[in-house]
């Protein structure tokens, strides 16, 4: 995928329809996701976001009983087409879920896990370069001080804070460019939805990211751009503040306004 | 006041209930009154050879068993060779297979295919254990023979291979179980990162469910430690040290089947395989216990 960034966008998709079996879940989204930035999805439960996000990096092909049609370009590259290896956009493309989901490995494995999975393939890597990269990418995700004297306990005796830092640290040796998240504060108490949203802000400029949301002061507080979809369609998308003081579509400001969701 | 609400009234539902719990009490029970039923019977009819006439040195070193002579001996050790070399090739062979079928089944099947697979590897498990043993002599005995150009093709190769597609059913069954018990969303984590299938199942999957996995493989170990029928007829039933997979072997458990009826009640005979028997029993409750425990291990955790 070294040939040119040619997308303007991080994420493009063109008339992406998408079925669940007979059922269809998304109907012809167009989306641009600028890069660099924080673009939040929001609209009620079932309208299509987590979907839609799951299909950026096709990890929703999983179920196997989906079917799309239409297009979706990350940093310029068709993911759809024949030629893209699967492996190469997930390297690109980090992803944080809905609940925390460290691997049942030590802490040290988990942020190392994607690390070693790509760059194994390619060369030797020392454990002085080991160390430096969990250090560096557990520093960055506010982690380090909390866990460096426990690195080689398990991953799944932290809270379910630190798990969710954890998930986000692991993504970051991989260099990926796109972080798409997944209501990753829904499994946490206030005190953790704060201090991982102050990270997701910390990443900001660094990451394109892409953030699904069922909290709207969340979106609030915590987007450049704001795209609002219902029942499969994206109805509105435009910038945070504007979407919520002067929505264009009476649907977006019914919703925001929480007359239904 | 009304009769029906006194305090102290016993309904029909009060007996009903006493009755089902005693019930299932008695049911719950029974299986530890049978197992030490069991094996207070079997060492009840060994001890008195074990502590007696029984020559302990000579049980476990020596292979002359020979329990009709005009002065008999009681050496076990080609028997214990036989079971151990025959379940030894048994495994070597089946888990492999019964672990590669699991794989399969639990992460690469999907839909009908899996349904299909499941129900005939349980289908495998039923077939009686003498119609293996059928399979062994009048199948594969000829087929060894013309593949390999041996003289004898019922021996440890010929018996391995039946008892391992024996065991395999079990094996797969519990080892698709513990992978099926591994959290999906381990699976989605490595595959967002960017692992293959195989990495995802090399790198997460079998690191998480290896308790598990282990445990099918003892069971399996113990099914082969235990099987009778199918190994008596498989394995040539010569008392020999095998030096090669297509000599001869014969079994613990074999020897009990085959000798137990000519037997007079009491004799040192009698009593010598129920020596065997001990023996057997405690090496399969070893393997059965320690199969349990390491299961009981993965659910701790």
């Amino acid at each position: 995928m070294a040939d040119g960034e040619r997308g303007d966008y991080a994420i493009e998709t063109r008339g992406l329809n998408l079925w669940y079996g007979d059922f269809q879940a998304l109907y012809d989204v167009d989306l641009e996701v600028k890069r660099g930035i924080i673009t939040s999805m929001i609209g009620p439960s079932g309208c299509g976001k987590t979907t839609l996000l799951r299909t950026c990096n096709r990890i929703i092909e999983r179920l196997g009983y989906v079917r799309t049609t239409g297009s979706v370009s990350i940093l310029g590259h068709d993911i759809f087409a024949d030629d893209v290896e699967l492996v190469q956009v997930r390297k690109r493309i980090g992803m944080v879920f809905q609940r925390p989901n460290p691997l049942p490995i030590s802490i040290r494995d988990n942020v190392l896990f994607g690390f070693r999975l790509h760059e194994a393939r390619l060369r030797k890597v020392s454990a002085v370069e080991e160390d430096e990269i969990l250090e560096s990418s557990l520093r960055q995700v506010l982690l380090w001080d909390t866990v460096k004297d426990r690195l080689d306990k398990s991953a799944t005796g932290l809270s379910l804070e630190e798990q969710q830092k954890l998930c986000i640290a692991r993504l970051l040796p991989v260099k990926p460019e796109v972080l798409l998240m997944d209501e990753p504060c829904s499994a946490l108490d206030p005190a953790g939805t704060e201090a991982v949203e102050e990270l997701i802000w910390k990443l900001r400029g660094d990451y394109t990211i892409l953030i699904v949301t069922h909290n709207m002061a969340q979106a609030r507080r915590a987007s450049d751009e704001c795209v609002f979809m219902l029942l499969g369609r994206i109805i509105e998308h435009g910038r945070t503040d504007e979407v919520f003081l002067n929505p264009e579509n009476s649907e977006t400001a019914d919703y925001i306004e929480g007359r239904y969701g | 006041m009304d009769p029906r609400d006194a305090m102290d009234r016993r309904d029909l539902a009060w007996y009903v209930d006493r009755v089902a719990q005693a019930l299932v009490f008695v049911g719950g029970i029974s299986a530890i009154i049978f197992i030490l039923g069991i094996f207070v019977f079997v060492t009840k009819e060994g001890l008195d050879f074990v502590l007696g006439s029984l020559n302990l040195g000579e049980f476990f070193t020596s292979i002359a068993w020979r329990p009709t002579s005009n002065n008999p001996t009681y050496g076990a050790l080609a028997l214990m060779v036989g079971t151990a070399s025959v379940t030894g090739f048994a495994m070597l062979f089946s888990v492999p297979l019964s672990l590669g079928a699991a794989l399969y089944i639990g992460e690469f099947a999907t839909g009908k295919t899996r349904e299909a697979l499941k129900i005939l590897v349980e289908m495998l498990a039923a077939i009686p254990s003498v119609v293996w043993g059928f399979v062994g002599m009048s199948i594969m005995n000829p087929l060894i023979i013309e593949t390999f150009d041996v003289p004898v093709g019922l021996g440890v190769l010929n018996a391995g291979l039946i008892l391992g597609l024996m065991a395999a059913p079990i094996m797969t069954t519990i080892a698709e179980d513990a992978l099926k018990a591994v959290p999906d969303t381990y699976r989605e984590a490595a595959e967002a990162l960017g692992a293959t299938r195989w990495e995802v199942i090399l790198k997460v999957v079998i690191p998480a469910s290896k308790n598990g996995l282990l445990a099918a493989v003892l069971l399996g170990v113990g099914r082969g430690f235990g099987e009778t029928m199918a190994v008596l007829m498989a394995s040539g039933h010569a008392i020999n040290l095998p030096t090669s997979p297509f000599d001869s072997v014969r079994a613990l458990t074999a020897t009990i089947a085959a000798e137990l009826g000519d037997t007079v009640y009491g004799s040192s005979h009698y009593g010598a395989l129920f020596t065997l028997g001990i023996f057997l029993f405690l090496v399969t409750f070893i393997v059965n216990l320690t199969a349990d425990v390491v299961v009981r291990g993965i659910r701790k955790k």
